[in-house]
């Protein structure tokens, strides 16, 4: 398949993504580089700066919601993926309505807390809609350690899956970038399967 | 019996077990985990309960902070 068709492709299909922090901008952005059609967006929080660490936002950004300067963005890079925002925090009862309609969703939050959250809400209420969950991403180095694991068809983990981010082991843009554009990649080779 | 265990053969000592039993067994203490017994989500107020048998395929996946 040539780029363009691979585009035109993976412009009929819509990705839900729970988080708009470092996995969740880094993987937005590359799916809208990829050509997918339709991103929806979830996060309640504003831009900081030391958010960009990691995160893809701008100085000129800080302030505002995060929602909103990723679909700024991601304008900037390809108007004709369209970007669906909500700005709330996710509550489980809440996933099947915002992602409702998603052919894959991922899990891009911060606390671990909310991945079980959103792991357990989509396979209880979207059963059949494959998750592709973030974890293990902390530090640096240790590259060949970030992987991709398959669970079964409806079930992705991409990290080292033991990196438990803190104070003294921060989340730093290369080994996010890596989960990030990592658990995009398998939204790829997911949708590439799809009529 | 033998089970599969995140993708390798496991011998346990037992003809059948409950996951909380596993969890202690195989010394799996981090808390945050989600686990998957032929492809069924396993509730976490169902560990004591819910029980592994020959042959059964086992995912534990870490949720780690991060993100």
């Amino acid at each position: 398949m040539k780029s363009s068709e691979i585009s035109t492709h993976l412009s009929k299909f819509r990705i839900g993504i729970a988080g708009a922090g470092g996995l969740g901008s880094n993987c937005a952005v590359a799916l809208a580089r990829s050509g997918v059609g339709t991103i929806v967006i979830c996060d309640f929080d504003v831009v900081e700066e030391d958010n960009l660490t990691r995160q893809y936002f701008f100085i000129n950004q800080i302030g505002m919601m995060k929602t909103e300067a990723l679909s700024e963005n991601i304008a900037r890079i390809n108007p004709k993926s369209v970007v669906i925002t909500h700005n709330r925090k996710i509550i489980s009862e809440d996933v099947p309505e915002i992602f409702g309609g998603c052919h894959v969703i991922v899990e891009a939050f911060d606390r671990a807390e909310m991945k079980e959250m959103l792991i357990y809400s989509v396979m209880n209420s979207m059963p059949g809609i494959p998750l592709i969950v973030g974890s293990g991403l902390s530090g640096w180095g240790d590259s060949n350690h970030i992987r991709c694991r398959k669970i079964d068809d409806t079930f992705y983990v991409c990290g080292d899956e033991c990196t438990e981010a803190g104070a003294y082991l921060p989340p730093l843009a290369p080994r996010v970038g890596m989960v990030a554009n990592m658990q995009a990649n398998v939204v790829l080779e997911i949708l590439m399967k799809m009529a | 019996m033998k089970i599969l265990l995140n993708d390798r053969e496991e011998e346990l000592d037992a003809e059948s077990i409950s996951v909380a039993e596993m969890l202690i067994l195989k010394k799996f203490s981090f808390k945050l985990r989600i686990i998957k017994i032929n492809g069924i989500l396993i509730s976490k107020d169902l560990y004591d309960t819910t029980t592994i048998y020959e042959g059964d395929i086992v995912h534990m996946i870490y949720l780690m902070s991060g993100g």
